[in-house]
């Protein structure tokens, strides 16, 4: 059974997204996503700068098995990648929640309610 | 609805992640299957390859049927128990499958052919018996009154942990040599494998497949996935059927020329073809020096032409991506070229198409 945080809120695409207190939101994959892609080997991250639509490809992660896309779960601006999730992929199998892997600063904040609950999330992932 | 094999439940019961794997439900991964695969180079795993299809053939018409049948000879089995691997071929030179004959008598072979293909190999088969007008009766052993299992233990210790499980086995099967196969009451044990790496492939009646598996586990073998048995051939750059060839492509253009015995007249199914063509292509392996993982379908650029990744991932081994891959002739090992992923140009270089075998890298 994955791990669904009940503080942060989630796209149906796998993707966590934390509310930052500034105004931006910290980005990662859920723990059933890297559960369900396996051992991880390669994450590609955006550039700081890009601006990306909501549903829009904006990074990579690849498993042994599988290349996935990371869907932005918002509308916004790239602030900051996490290039240690890019040096040890593995870390995002080891807690998916503590390796995050981009922040952007919302074109909208309030897009960030809009977004799935945990118990919302929980279902999606249930019935993937 | 998905096939299921005899260990389903087995498979189940360890928390495999399972998939579709041909209209088979399979297990990918049990946990790492990175660790899986290192369980392999470096102590002992063993998979399920229930699925795949053992076809035995009994008749006094084994050995012409066989010559025309498949590329390679049947003429190099002269030892009873002693295993060849080999393409089966359509008219124009095309892959139907790729499969392991094993010589038991001069009236009675058995050949292993893949799970997604069986239905149509057997049916080829029949239809060529047929036509040959030839004694040899073809029954597939997957199902059936009685179907057998196969389970695959594959690593160094591979051979101690089997003879630890079934110690009846042991006298006849310790002095095989890598591609013979032993048959010991109802047990079939076979020195072959998918892995690079020395073990045997136990086909048994499917009744006791559990059991048998059960007390593997219980020896300390790990249950390993089709992801790592994946992985761990593909370092080991054997080619797998659907991705690295099929009825489109040449055998001599997926790199098995080493398969196809055409030193004497003898007549096969696909000769012709394959001698009017000839060589187009060369397949040969590919080391990624930029960051990025290879996959199946991506385009190699060369500067004598371009070329495509027929099977690419991660090697746990190297630990970096690696590829098969149909490339132009005049490209050698050594090469550096060009592959297009996701629209990036990332450099790679050209190696011959084996990376890993016997618990160590070999580029």
């Amino acid at each position: 059974m994955s791990n669904v945080p009940s503080n942060l809120k989630y796209a149906a695409s796998h993707e966590w997204v934390l509310k930052n207190e500034d105004g931006s939101v910290t980005v990662g994959i859920t723990d059933h996503a890297q559960e369900a892609l396996g051992d991880l080997v390669f994450v590609e991250l955006p550039e700081v700068g890009a601006h990306f639509d909501k549903e829009q490809e904006i990074a990579v992660v690849e498993s042994v098995k599988a290349a996935a896309d990371v869907y932005a779960p918002l509308a916004g601006t790239v602030t900051e990648v996490n290039q240690a999730a890019a040096d040890a992929p593995e870390s995002v199998n080891q807690d998916a929640y503590t390796a995050w892997l981009f922040k952007m600063t919302p074109d909208n904040l309030a897009d960030v309610d809009a977004l799935l609950d945990a118990a919302a999330y929980q279902a999606v992932a249930d019935a993937a | 609805m998905l096939k299921k094999t005899v260990l389903n439940a087995a498979h189940r019961a360890l928390g495999a992640r399972m998939v579709d794997f041909g209209g088979w439900d399979m297990p990918v991964n049990y946990g790492s299957q990175i660790e899986e695969h290192h369980a392999v180079r470096n102590d002992c795993g063993m998979f399920d390859v229930s699925h795949m299809c053992p076809v035995d053939l009994v008749g006094t018409d084994c050995r012409p049927f066989l010559s025309r049948l498949v590329a390679n000879d049947v003429a190099k089995l002269t030892v009873s128990g002693k295993a060849l691997y080999s393409a089966m071929l359509n008219e124009a030179g095309g892959v139907i499958d790729d499969l392991i004959i094993y010589f038991l008598t001069d009236t009675r072979f058995r050949i292993v052919v893949n799970a997604g293909t069986a239905d149509k190999d057997v049916a080829w088969m029949l239809a060529k018996a047929a036509e040959w007008k030839l004694d040899v009766t073809i029954t597939p052993r997957r199902d059936g009154n009685v179907p057998l299992g196969i389970i695959a233990v594959q690593g160094p210790n591979a051979r101690a942990k089997v003879w630890q499980v079934l110690p009846q086995v042991k006298a006849a099967t310790e002095g095989l040599k890598p591609f013979f196969a032993a048959e010991v009451d109802q047990y079939f044990i076979a020195s072959t494998g998918y892995t690079g790496e020395d073990g045997y492939e136990i086909m048994l009646p499917a009744g006791e497949a559990e059991t048998i598996w059960t007390a593997l586990k219980d020896a300390g073998v790990a249950p390993c996935g089709l992801g790592a048995r994946d992985t761990l051939r593909l370092e080991a750059g054997m080619n797998l059927y659907g991705q690295d060839m099929d009825e489109t492509v040449s055998p001599l253009d997926a790199g098995l020329a080493w398969t196809v015995a055409m030193k004497d007249a003898r007549d096969f199914v696909g000769r012709a073809a394959l001698a009017a063509n000839g060589q187009q292509k060369q397949f040969l392996g590919l080391i990624l020096l930029d960051k990025g993982v290879l996959r199946g379908h991506q385009k190699v650029i060369t500067k004598q032409g371009d070329g495509e990744i027929t099977s690419g991932s991660f090697s746990p081994t190297l630990q970096q991506s690696i590829a098969l891959a149909r490339l132009p002739l005049g490209v050698a090992a050594g090469d550096e070229v060009e592959v297009d992923i996701r629209g990036k140009l990332l450099k790679a270089k050209v190696t011959k198409p084996v990376f890993a075998r016997n618990g160590k890298a070999v580029q």
